[in-house]
């Protein structure tokens, strides 16, 4: 019985006296089959897209001098990662960037938990807040790069700077608007049931807005990273973003490339660890919600 | 808060000429009730019917202390509401467990609130799930339970606190025709072992009837109450086969001539609106 599923404009319909063990080992293969093809075209994507860029760069139908190309980017990443650039080793000025991005990430989100939790449940305190918090988000965060660089120096603590109010704005906007979301019922049944207002906040306030601060850690820890390397391009001594900066000053593309791509790979770790996280800490939660992964 | 002994033969539950009024977003007032009288005995149970948004609900916050009324008094075991009475217990019409917790977490979180140990906490959230048929849920999340299961869930988490008043707020109208008289068995299975006194709002008539001992027909808004009839069904009551008893129907037929009126004005207005 190879052939049991019968396609028909999308629903699958099964010739009569089929077994279930039948039908499910069909819907087994038909969703491996699936997971095969999603693979193949994206494989075959990433392929097409390097390959005309190699090809086009190698041809001179784009200039290789400011676009480069992938097998000199491989070329470069190897050597970094292998032998780092003149001042470090590459690992160091990862560890760099990554201390200034997670110290920001960390008091950013630490902070705008905190600041969001607060607001959201004190009207008055957001009422007279909230003008001067639209107006400190509406100062492009990259502006205060070089004011930082001019307060705390070229080492770790302007960096940080940065990443802390990249981070801090956008948890907070979050934690506030979570808490706001929290269900009236919700709230009102704790009440009744005895909670204190410390417990409210604590144990339905919170978890209830948790989803949202979620999101936005997410996105915020890409603009943790952005932070750090803004605020290395204006002035360092270590980093990625001084990797970048100073392939920049000798016209090394390959090297900028590369430094991407380096970064790129810290992003999705990240992400993919703080994807873990959160599914461990939502497990409550019905799993179509959490089924985007797929 | 003392509760002296002198008040003990006092009404559960007292509204007094109470008026509640509310602002529209445009800045207007409009009232909700309007000299709005009601008592209701310890122990007694009391439905509470009338046209949608005339105020049923308002009533129950009045007497919760989470809203305060414009003018009158409002009392709970003969003393006027000051904040939350501990006494009081609430079933939501919304589904209102937590649901990043467990049954039993959810079951336990009045008892843990109010400060009990978590010993003696689970203890009594156990037995309040065995006595609603859940005992082998209780490592579920809210979201795989039904609707009837979630139910249960709350009245254990409401029962647990033994209230001496109980507020319900269209609790099982989310629910199917079935599951529903299921709900409204075991709601009077767990009102006979506490005696509570119930407020019990609701617009679906025969939900009153059946469960309730006197039914207060409220009026569209501003509500105020238009009539009382009380229900001599002796109990305990059999419910599935309640509603095709003649004194049952008979008794539907006269308070929805009261209720039909209501419900007409009602859905005018709130159409005109």
């Amino acid at each position: 019985m190879s052939n049991i599923a019968i396609g028909n404009g999308g629903a699958i319909v099964y010739p009569p006296g089929t077994s279930d063990a039948e039908i499910e080992a069909a819907a087994l293969r038909a969703a491996i089959r699936h997971g095969r093809l999603v693979i193949f075209w994206r494989l075959a994507i990433l392929a097409l897209l390097l390959g005309t860029w190699e090809v086009f760069a190698r041809y001179g139908i784009i200039d290789s001098f400011f676009y480069s190309y992938p097998s000199a980017i491989a070329d470069r990443l190897y050597e970094l990662v292998m032998e780092g650039t003149d001042e470090a080793p590459l690992y160091y000025h990862l560890y760099v960037t990554m201390e200034e991005a997670m110290i920001g990430f960390l008091f950013g989100s630490v902070f705008g938990i905190l600041f969001g939790v607060a607001l959201g449940r004190n009207r008055m305190m957001s009422d007279v807040l909230s003008v001067y918090i639209k107006v400190l988000n509406a100062i492009p965060r990259v502006v205060l790069a070089p004011i930082f660089i001019l307060l705390f120096g070229f080492g770790l603590w302007s960096k940080v700077a940065l990443s802390f109010v990249m981070v801090f704005f956008v948890v907070f906007s979050n934690a506030f608007q979570g808490v706001r979301e929290a269900d009236r019922a919700m709230i009102a049944n704790a009440q009744i049931l005895g909670a204190s207002k410390w417990a409210l906040t604590r144990s339905v306030i919170i978890p209830s807005a948790m989803s949202w601060i979620f999101a936005s850690l997410h996105i915020s820890f890409g603009f943790a990273i952005v932070g750090a390397i803004v605020g290395e391009f204006i002035g360092s001594r270590y980093g990625i973003g001084f990797i970048i900066q100073t392939a920049r000053g000798v016209h090394d593309t390959a090297e900028m490339y590369a430094a991407i791509v380096i970064i790129v790979v810290v992003v999705l770790g990240a992400e993919w660890v703080m994807t873990r996280i959160e599914e461990r800490l939502a497990r409550w939660r019905p799993p179509a919600m959490n089924d985007t992964n797929g | 808060m003392g509760l002296a002994d002198v008040t003990d033969t006092s009404p559960a539950i007292e509204l007094i000429n109470v008026n509640r009024r509310f602002l529209s977003p445009d800045g207007k007032s409009f009232a909700t009730l309007s000299d709005f009288n009601i008592s209701v005995a310890r122990g007694e149970f009391v439905a509470l019917v009338g046209p949608t948004g005339c105020g049923k609900s308002t009533t129950l916050n009045l007497i919760t202390g989470l809203g305060k009324p414009s003018s009158g008094e409002v009392r709970v075991m003969g003393q006027p509401v000051n904040g939350i009475d501990p006494r009081i217990g609430f079933v939501f019409q919304a589904d209102a467990l937590f649901p990043w917790r467990t049954v039993i977490d959810n079951v336990v979180a009045g008892p843990l609130f109010r400060g009990r140990s978590r010993e003696d906490a689970y203890a009594a959230g156990r037995d309040w799930l065995a006595r609603v048929g859940l005992a082998k849920f209780e490592n579920h999340y809210p979201h795989q339970l039904s609707g009837g299961m979630r139910k249960r869930v709350a009245l254990a988490q409401t029962f647990i606190n033994g209230p001496e008043i109980l507020l319900m707020d269209e609790p099982f109208s989310a629910l199917d025709a079935q599951t529903r008289v299921l709900m409204h068995e075991e709601l009077l299975r767990l009102w006979s072992q506490t005696k509570a006194a119930v407020v019990f709002v609701t617009h679906d008539l025969e939900e009153a009837i059946a469960l309730a001992d006197k039914v207060y027909v409220l009026t569209a808004r501003p509500a105020t109450v238009k009539a009382v009839h009380t229900i001599d069904i002796p109990r305990p009551r059999v419910l599935s086969d309640l509603r095709y008893q003649p004194e049952f129907i008979e008794m539907s037929r006269r308070i929805w001539q009261d209720l039909k009126e209501e419900v007409k004005f009602g859905a005018d207005a709130s159409e005109a609106a």
